[in-house]
């Protein structure tokens, strides 16, 4: 007996509530970007320099306490975190400490750094301090450029691709699918204030990849569809494609989603951040690419003629292998 | 119908087996480590191997391949520091040397210009005050037959100085070419000295690249803290010698300025020399310090100068017999001798209240020169190796875990199908470490996660096929016919989604830095080698499997 995510032959209709679906899709980025506007990011030193150091003792961490040892060094903002994961030993405690860039100075002088340190040792002698990170405000700026050029570039890189390979109303579904993936992400960071870094540009950028995937398969049968049932009206033809790819759907983002949530228990407090971003960015990318990518072309239409034009020798419109199927 | 030529049978499977090959010493990690470590240590000492070298060199044979993946100081520990090398300070620095020489040339025409002196200026430029603006036109044309052609790798391209008149005084700069032509010796020069800094401390495998314009990285595995390895690069040990003009105490210290300078001594406390400030030689000249004793048997340094640096020392030493001569380090005046005969040959002993250790670091600094320029640190991360191994082991286990997971999850829902993907996946991450290895790639916290999702991702490849065969079963135009129509069909979903997550792996590389990048090499590599196993591999199986087996029908 095998197991089955979808019974075979399925035939929802994805588009029969598609005011539900989209809706929520677009109420869900207007709450995304009103927190975001409203808390901002909890951005990490990477976008807006500073010191942070890993604590790693056994005492129970009083903040309070702590605050009060560091306060004559007169740091300005100054915030610490208690770290908790099922991989620490009991007994064990591990804080971030994050201090803010310090006036006129690049990365935090080795001098200050032994003056934390020397202050919370006061609090708990046996305190180790693993990592200590300092990252100065021009550094910081650029990182923040480059990390927006990173999420800019590959939006356009990816609506040329697909504008090339498809047609230009797939491209923009698809970047609209996108847009819809990065602004929930940064919505959930808002929400909950999770520290946001370099890595978590790696992995919204990572979700962009995964998205496009998704829908790229999608479109695919979309296109292939398209051609074999000219008269069938599009919705009929997009759900049909959309049912037909449903399983691979499902296995992929089953297997992806379980890696990563064994990743996200298993993995470590160091990189939960990052592998939290994937798991949501998986969850809402897999939603995306059929209710917002699929739903966009519903509202643009598209070319009904393939034949003219293109390539008239396959099925799929482009076509890798030779006739006789051994190109590859 | 599903035949693939035996070329192409033997092709893939070498590709495979290479892979793997290059793979494999990523088993034994520590063991293959510590092999290349004795093998590197024995080849840069030459010479035989000691026992305990011997020893790790066998405990892997040298037959087999050698070469590791790299671990991230994330995962290893250690310091990265960014520092940004203050350029200009090497313009301000130029300034100063050609004033005397400018000095000499002006004076020499005194007749024709009048009384001149230098004024404080922006550093970087030389400004010169004519009390005689009439003989202005006569200044500029003599300080400029003092500019040089630049040298750089593309030809003289102009005069190295900039010369002109502003009011009743002369600015001098550097020209642009010459802004330029300096810059990238500075570079190169301070990359040069980090990385003998470095060098000399014997870490393993540390990054010491440029960056941009002004930048460096340095990222040095298994070191203490970033501050220590500040310390090792940062220590400036510039080396002077300068004549002595006279001495003072603290009270009677006249100001500096102009062309005196006033600096302590290093062991007589309160006790100032004024010196000239342009030295006579400098430690830039120097090729060689060794740690010595001198004749009383007190550690001392030993040191020889380079040609050009010896020749202006003995002509010096010559001259001045009888007079004091200053051995400058970092500022403070290690000691004044007495000049007592003319030295030649360019070599010398620089005593002090030195200890051994003193003696040794000081020619160890001595050696690796002076750093051209200041350097501003603007990242500095320090990671210890307990959160390294604490990462790893994670990260490992998460991994063993969802491979785990993935593997029951691919059998339950295609069946034997599912053990061909398996297989392939398995394959697949042994092929991704073979790359990895072979192009010396570094492994760091978010390539682990980078690898795990690609053990997720992996499975789409083969998961579009499985899917596809299933529905072309579903016409019945035989088994052999479905899996040939499954790849056949897939193929241009497995393409374009493949292409376009590779193409986010491309910017990622470009745009991003340190993590970013490394978790772009996973990702990139990975789509490479889950369609190659997807497209080759696991058809070669599942065709290998149907000739072998010929079933009529065909369950997935």
């Amino acid at each position: 007996m095998r197991l089955r995510l979808v019974r075979e032959n399925t035939s929802f209709d994805f588009f029969r509530f598609w005011r539900v679906t989209f809706g929520a899709s677009a109420l869900a980025v207007v709450a995304s970007i009103v927190i975001f506007a409203v808390q901002g990011l909890n951005f990490g030193i990477d976008f807006r320099g500073g010191t942070t150091i890993r604590t790693d003792g056994a005492a129970e961490i009083d903040i309070a306490a702590w605050r009060a040892a560091i306060a004559p060094l007169g740091l300005g903002d100054v915030s610490i975190t208690e770290v908790f994961d099922p991989g620490f030993e009991a007994g064990r405690h591990v804080a971030m400490v994050r201090v803010q860039a310090q006036e006129g100075a690049e990365a935090t002088s080795p001098e200050l750094i032994a003056a934390i340190e020397a202050a919370l040792r006061t609090i708990d002698p046996t305190l180790t301090f693993p990592a200590v990170e300092s990252v100065g405000p021009k550094v910081s700026g650029e990182l923040v450029t480059s990390a927006l050029m990173a999420v800019g570039l590959s939006l356009l890189g990816v609506m040329a691709y697909i504008w090339v390979r498809f047609e230009w109303q797939f491209a923009v579904g698809a970047v609209v699918a996108l847009i819809h993936d990065v602004v929930l992400t940064i919505g959930i960071f808002s929400l909950f204030q999770i520290r946001f870094d370099l890595a978590i540009i790696a992995a919204l950028l990572t979700i962009i990849g995964y998205s496009i995937n998704d829908t790229v398969v999608v479109f695919d049968r979309v296109r292939e569809n398209l051609i074999r049932f000219k008269q069938r009206a599009l919705t009929e033809v997009l759900n049909l494609s959309i049912n037909d790819t449903m399983s691979r759907t499902l296995m992929t983002s089953g297997t992806t989603l379980l890696a990563l949530v064994i990743l996200l228990v298993l993995g470590g407090d160091v990189i939960r951040g990052f592998v939290f971003a994937m798991t949501w960015g998986i969850v809402v990318g897999t939603y995306s690419s059929v209710f917002v990518a699929s739903q966009i072309l519903v509202f643009l239409g598209v070319k009904r003629d393939w034949t003219k034009g293109g390539s008239a020798e396959g099925p799929s419109g482009t076509r890798f292998a030779g006739k006789d199927g051994t190109g590859a | 119908m599903l035949q693939i030529a035996t070329w192409k049978r033997v092709l893939i499977w070498a590709v495979c087996a290479a892979g793997l090959w290059a793979a494999m010493p990523n088993l034994f990690y520590s063991r293959v480590e510590v092999h290349n470590d004795a093998a590197a240590a024995v080849a840069a000492r030459g010479g035989d191997p000691t026992p305990a070298e011997a020893e790790a060199i066998a405990r892997w044979p040298d037959l087999l391949p050698g070469t590791l993946v790299n671990l991230g100081l994330d995962l290893r520990g250690g310091a990265h520091l960014l520092a940004e090398v203050q350029l200009a300070d090497v313009y301000a620095g130029r300034m100063d040397g050609i004033w005397p020489e400018v000095r000499d040339a002006l004076r020499a025409e005194r007749a024709a210009i009048g009384s001149f002196r230098r004024i404080d200026a922006a550093p970087g430029t030389l400004r010169i005050a004519l009390s005689n603006p009439e003989g202005m036109a006569r200044a500029l044309e003599i300080v400029q037959g003092l500019a040089r052609p630049v040298v750089s790798l593309l030809g003289p391209s102009g005069d190295d100085l900039e010369v002109r008149a502003e009011g009743a005084e002369i600015l001098v700069t550097l020209s642009e070419a010459e802004r330029t032509a300096t810059d990238d010796r500075t570079m190169r020069q301070s990359l040069e000295i980090i990385r003998r800094r470095v060098d000399e401390v014997g870490t393993r495998e540390p990054t010491i690249m440029r960056q941009g314009a002004d930048r460096i990285l340095i990222q040095v595995p298994g070191i203490g803290s970033a501050a220590e390895l500040k310390a090792i690069i940062g220590t400036t040990a510039r080396l002077t010698f300068h004549p002595v003009t006279g001495t003072a105490t603290e009270a009677t210290a006249p100001a500096g300025g102009g062309d005196a300078l006033v600096l302590p001594s290093a062991d007589e406390d309160g006790v100032l020399y004024i010196l000239e400030s342009n030295p006579v030689v400098t430690g830039d000249e120097l090729v060689d310090a060794q740690p010595a004793f001198d004749q009383n048997n007190r550690p001392a340094v030993n040191f020889r100068f380079n040609p050009t640096g010896a020749r202006k020392f003995g002509d010096y030493t010559a001259a001045n017999i009888g007079q004091p001569f200053a051995i400058v380090l970092d500022d403070e005046v290690i000691s004044a001798p007495v000049i007592q005969s003319h030295i030649p040959g360019g070599s010398g002993i620089i005593t002090g209240s030195f200890t051994v250790e003193d003696s040794t670091q000081l020619a160890v600094l001595l050696r690796a020169g002076a750093l051209p320029a200041r350097m501003e640190f603007l990242e500095e991360r320090t990671i210890g190796p307990e959160l390294g191994q604490d990462s790893i082991d994670a990260g490992r286990i998460a991994a063993v875990v969802s491979l785990l997971a993935v593997l029951v999850f691919m059998v339950a829902s295609y069946g034997w199908f599912g053990v061909i993907a398996n297989a392939a996946l398995m394959l697949n991450i042994g092929l991704l470490f073979g790359m990895l290895s072979a192009i010396g790639a570094t492994l760091t916290l978010p390539g682990i996660a980078g690898i795990v999702l690609t053990i997720g991702m992996a499975v789409d490849a083969n998961v579009l096929v499985f899917e596809r065969i299933r529905e072309e079963l579903k016409t019945a135009r035989g088994p052999a016919r479905a899996i040939e129509l499954g790849y056949e069909k897939a193929l241009s979903s497995i393409i374009d989604a493949n292409l376009t997550t590779f193409l986010i792996a491309v910017i990622l590389f470009a745009v991003g830095s340190g993590p970013v990048r490394g978790f772009s090499v996973t990702l990139g590599l990975g789509i490479f080698t889950s369609v190659f196993t997807a497209v080759f591999v696991t058809r070669l199986m599942v065709v290998t499997w149907f000739e072998w087996r010929r079933p009529k029908t065909l369950t997935v």
